[in-house]
């Protein structure tokens, strides 16, 4: 039995330092983990946790990171509670085996510290790994300070492993930003959150050898996309399953989650969508855009896979101007976020100005300030009653200013 | 109540272990807090920058920029680099480490940018030396803060260090508490 970590109600952690420990309430049985920056403190304070008697379970050392989601593959299909954690080019190399992980309804969780994708190598924080992972069939969720990765990782195990669900779950958490910046966090105890999270439940476990299955089978024309379509019904069903999840969490602590958050949307004519840490920084620039009449608003989808398109909509469905946030490099379009956004509303019929802006690249500081900008252009935009922006600007990118699409381009 | 605080130190003389001693500290007191560092290659040795923010009200700004109100030097060299001054304003308080008097140090060509400011020395890296055994100058300048901002009674921010400090033996607790305990003392 794992010995009880004693915790203050109030510690002060950072995001990795949160994760690792809902790792360890979780009680994983196995982690395979190839330790990466930033995300490296995880895997070191889980195996610290593991040597010193506070988790019972088996901690896998492999060589890399596609060994270590394999590893998480077959420990997951034997019948485990199985968890990770990674960034960037491990993000990568596991790319291959996300999608087998997925197709065969393992409920994995790993905790992302989202990091840039080389080259030029970089070790900050961006969503190039999450953009990477977008259609592998996972559930991604997002947590904006240490606070949300601790939820969000204590949730994803949840959500995971529910019967309706069975897919695999990854946190998401920016890496520095949140990842090495200690926040209050308010931790539950180990025996509730472990009570929260539950007694895993195995489904078909390839150790149960008086009911042997088969995971990972060929199938060709005739059953493929069959399959497929049945595991995408499984993520676009999982919404339910999330919000039950989120109703028990806040039930436990006080702390709501919604699918899609939101500030200041009541009344909003203008709204900036943001993923990660600049959702909360966004949110003062809006308070701070309200002091000079502009009616700003800020929204940040809690789950970017399955996304909520229609609460997304819903949220939008009084302004008249929108900004999406990427922080990625589209290489070739607008951004997956101004993308999914702009589907959402015009599938609902609204018809706000939507625009696109990328920002924080490898870890490129965005400030108050800068998304102060971003709402005088909405305002713009909102003023004239049709776009009068580009429809792609670049957040404190230095050199001389690029844009796309310019109104009459 | 707002407070902004820089560290300039080297990577491998536990500025980020200072700064969220610090963010601990003010927890303690009802504060939220923020503490984080820029890194640029993770190099022992190279100069790198550490952060607290401190304040009645949740922590919502994820930029790294501040207009800090203290600076925190804890590298004797890194006195010397003008770019200590960046980003600080006219009432910014500047706690550098070094092994001379305010007045030797202002009288240093090297040292013309800190003329005229808020300045208080002590010396961490000495007291570091002979009361913990080793150059590790985050503690004693942590308590020259605390005892310039007066931001909690030294008192309890002892007490809370030695909460911080458990995991340690109990020869470096009390090597610790000596030296913050000097620190505050001498800090000039």
């Amino acid at each position: 039995m794992a010995e009880k970590y004693e915790l203050k109600t109030k510690e002060v952690w950072d995001g990795n330092t949160a994760a690792s420990h809902a790792l360890r309430q979780a009680q994983v049985d196995v982690v395979a983990a190839y330790p990466i920056t930033p995300s490296t403190p995880i895997v070191q304070n889980y195996s610290s946790y593991l040597a010193d008697g506070y988790v019972d379970g088996e901690f896998v050392m492999v060589e890399s990171e596609h060994s270590a989601m394999s590893a998480c593959v077959g420990a997951s299909a034997a019948g485990g509670r199985v968890a990770t954690a990674t960034s960037s080019q491990g993000y990568a190399l596991m790319v291959e085996v996300l999608y087998q992980a997925s197709g065969m309804r393992l409920p994995i969780v790993m905790t992302v510290v989202n990091r840039a994708l080389a080259s030029p190598l970089n070790i900050h924080g961006d969503h190039g790994d999450l953009y990477l992972g977008r259609d592998a069939g996972w559930i991604h969720l997002i947590a904006n300070n240490p606070q949300e990765a601790y939820d969000m990782t204590l949730c994803a195990f949840k959500i995971a492993e529910d019967e309706d669900v069975r897919l695999p779950v990854t946190t998401n958490q920016d890496g520095f930003l949140v990842s090495h910046t200690a926040q209050i966090v308010e931790p539950l105890d180990d025996e509730t959150a472990y009570k929260f999270v539950g007694d895993y439940k195995q489904k078909n476990p390839m150790l149960d050898f008086d009911h042997p299955v088969t995971y990972g089978a060929q199938t060709e024309e005739e059953w493929h996309f069959e399959h497929k379509a049945r595991q995408h019904k499984a993520l676009m069903d999982s919404p339910k399953v999330i919000e039950k999840v989120f109703a028990e969490f806040k039930e436990l602590t006080g702390r709501e989650y919604k699918l899609v958050e939101s500030h200041n949307m009541e009344d909003a004519e203008v709204a900036i969508v943001a993923m990660g840490s600049n959702y909360e920084t966004a949110k003062i620039a809006a308070d701070e855009a309200r002091k000079a009449g502009i009616k700003a608003g800020v929204v940040c989808p809690r789950s970017f896979r399955p996304f909520p398109i229609k609460e997304m909509a819903e949220t939008l469905k009084n302004v008249k101007a929108i900004a999406a946030l990427d922080r990625n490099c589209p290489m070739g379009t607008i951004g997956a976020l101004h993308n999914e956004v702009a589907g959402a509303i015009n599938a609902f019929g609204q018809n706000a100005i939507i625009t696109g802006y990328i920002y924080g690249l490898g870890g490129r500081d965005t400030t108050v300030a800068h998304n102060l900008e971003v709402f005088k252009d909405l305002a713009m935009n909102a003023e004239a009653g049709k776009r009068v922006t580009p429809l792609q600007k670049f957040i404190n990118l230095r050199g001389p200013e690029l844009s796309f699409f310019k109104v009459g381009e | 109540m707002q407070l902004y605080v820089r560290w300039h130190s080297r990577a491998g003389q536990g500025a980020v272990t200072g700064a969220k001693a610090l963010a601990e500290v003010m927890s303690q007191q009802g504060k939220y807090v923020q503490a984080y560092s820029v890194y640029g290659a993770e190099k022992r040795g190279a100069p790198m920058m550490a952060f607290d923010k401190i304040s009645d009200e949740p922590i919502n700004d994820h930029s790294k920029g501040i207009n800090p109100d203290y600076i925190l030097v804890i590298d004797p060299s890194l006195v010397f680099n003008p770019e200590i001054l960046n980003d600080t304003h006219e009432n910014t308080k500047f706690i550098v480490t070094t092994h001379m008097s305010k007045e030797e140090l202002l009288a240093m060509p090297q040292a013309a940018h800190l003329k005229g400011k808020n300045l208080f020395v002590v010396d961490a890296i000495k007291i570091s030396q002979e009361d913990i055994g080793r150059a590790m100058p985050n503690t004693p300048i942590l308590a020259a803060f605390i005892k310039i901002s007066e931001v909690v009674s030294p008192e309890s921010f002892l007490d809370t260090m030695k909460v911080i400090l458990s995991k340690f033996p109990q020869k470096i607790i009390d090597g610790n508490i000596k030296a913050m305990t000097r620190a505050m003392e001498e800090v000039k």
